[in-house]
């Protein structure tokens, strides 16, 4: 097994020396589907309030097994999950459901209504909410996302760019405690992509963001986890592991051709 | 994608049949159908007047003859049926044109048509000034099982997505030379129909896997609250209730 780097403390973001309860914790996680292949094997990492923490790992690596661990969909084998404090479990799972936002690879997936303003609605109004309170969380979570224009469009007749930005926005309007994104940036555009990402730099909620786009990750996410065969492999600063050439060897992770995240700066 | 914002049967429109709740021009058509199909065939006349009356409901909504008589060309195929009735129907029979045609089937083709034609009118004409989406709310609110309306509801949502992957398998299919030719040509075509059922049943598995993480729990979450004053199910109302005195004249005279 590989050893684990020290867990630095990233500076700007959960600052508070009170430690407040992480938005995300994870411990011992073990799962292994019914068929008998096992995909993880210990997973423990902690997200704190406020931070963008990007989830790296080769195909395979089991991380969509993970993130269905995150709001129940699939059960533990071994281990928990805890969210904002609260276990992850059959005695919350609606509350579970509404703190931890899922955004789904495919926006075709998860846009499952006649039109973009009900599909912001689904959420919030399946935890009880209704008229012009409803209406309200609808409208800001669509402005946050710069689609308010469009609330009344079916979502098949969106770009595919403006879809997976309505798809973050059905998940704000539950107003989650951590926003997870299943690889945010596929099949996008360079225009959408950075679109998205200056949409996400300005929300302030906790990101998990799962993917093997990594120059991306670099740019919106000042911590990185590696998960690797089921395992969390390495836990730092996005441009530290990314500079690792034997880690991200090791890990099958690899830069597109002439990126090299030394040269990067980050703005603020 | 790019086919229009609404469905081909919708025509945009500001007029009063417009603006009236989905569910009170559901009910209005429904009681219209059942209150023509109980007029007699014999009154002739009370036939015409249901004709009148939705020109006059078409007058209101702005939609143009035209339209509705071409998307009355649906009713075609089931106009064939009633054509034979004349030919095949036993009993008294009567020449027309050196025909010999059965005088029992002559009415029950008349029968058929009238009141065929007049139903697929009406159904036109809820169709031409409603929103499909908003169909599916008035089917909600007049209590049709919600899982019929769920279904229903997928449906639209998905047609174009799946249209979309069958277009996509076609070109793939033909950019590696395949040309529809042919009973030989029924396997690979079947081999398709069958990897697009799997493609839109693993579509639907995640569907759902998305729906389950935004707290779905068996039933939709009611987002839009309809409700209709007394005014608006009056209007509604006043086209069936017209047809119900025609009705009860046709039964009396």
């Amino acid at each position: 097994m590989t050893p684990v780097p020290p867990v630095t403390p990233v500076p700007g973001s959960s600052t508070g020396s009170a430690a407040p309860v992480p938005s995300l914790e994870v411990a011992g996680l073990a799962f292994a589907y019914p068929d008998g292949h096992q995909a993880l094997f210990g997973v423990d990492f902690t997200v704190g309030r406020g931070e963008r923490v990007a989830l790296l790992g080769p195909n395979g690596a089991g991380k969509t097994t993970l993130v269905l661990h995150l709001n129940g969909i699939l059960t533990a084998g071994a281990g928990t999950v805890t969210v904002a404090g609260l276990p992850v479990g059959r005695q919350h799972m609606a509350e579970i459901r509404r703190k931890v936002g899922i955004v789904f690879q495919d926006p075709d997936d998860q846009l499952f209504m006649p039109s973009v303003r009900e599909d912001v609605a689904f959420g919030p109004a399946s935890a009880g909410l209704r008229g012009p309170e409803l209406e309200a969380r609808v409208r800001t979570a669509l402005e946050q996302v710069g689609m308010a224009a469009f609330a009344d469009r079916p979502p098949h007749h969106l770009s595919f760019g403006q879809r997976r930005r309505v798809a973050v926005a059905t998940v704000l309007a539950m107003e989650p405690e951590i926003l997870v994104l299943d690889e945010p940036s596929s099949n996008l555009d360079p225009a959408s992509r950075r679109e998205l990402a200056d949409i996400l730099r300005s929300l302030d909620v906790t990101v998990l963001m799962v993917t093997h786009d990594l120059p991306y990750a670099l740019e919106l996410c000042p911590r990185a986890l590696i998960l690797s065969e089921g395992v969390i492999a390495a836990d730092g600063r996005t441009g530290e592991l990314l500079s690792d050439d034997d880690l991200m060897r090791e890990h099958r992770l690899e830069l597109p051709f002439g990126f090299d995240p030394r040269s990067v700066t980050m703005g603020a | 994608m790019g086919a229009g914002h609404a469905h081909r049967l919708y025509r945009p429109g500001h007029s009063p049949v417009h603006a009236l709740p989905p569910h009170t021009k559901l009910a209005a058509v429904l009681a219209f159908v059942l209150v023509v199909v109980s007029t007699p065939r014999e009154a002739m006349w009370a036939f015409g007047l249901y004709a009148l009356l939705l020109a006059a409901v078409a007058y209101a909504a702005r939609v143009p003859a035209g339209s509705v008589l071409k998307r009355l060309l649906v009713e075609v195929p089931f106009v064939a049926f009633a054509v034979l009735m004349p030919f095949v129907a036993q009993g008294e029979r009567v020449d027309v044109l050196g025909l010999s045609l059965s005088v029992n089937g002559l009415w029950g083709a008349w029968n058929v048509l009238a009141k065929g034609t007049l139903g697929v009118a009406a159904s036109v004409l809820l169709a031409s000034t409603t929103e499909l989406r908003e169909l599916l709310l008035g089917l909600q609110r007049l209590r049709l099982p919600p899982l019929l309306v769920q279904i229903a509801s997928f449906m639209i949502r998905y047609g174009d997505v799946i249209a979309d992957e069958m277009r996509r398998m076609r070109i793939a299919r033909e950019s590696r030379g395949f040309e529809a030719r042919g009973v030989r040509s029924w396997g690979v075509l079947a081999k398709s129909a069958g990897a697009l059922f799997i493609r839109s049943y693993e579509r639907g598995e995640r569907v759902h896997l998305a729906m389950v993480s935004r707290g779905y729990t068996g039933s939709m979450p009611v987002i839009d609250e309809m409700t209709a004053s007394r005014a608006q199910w009056s209007y509604a109302f006043a086209l069936p209730a017209a047809a119900l005195v025609v009705c009860l004249l046709g039964w009396t005279l």
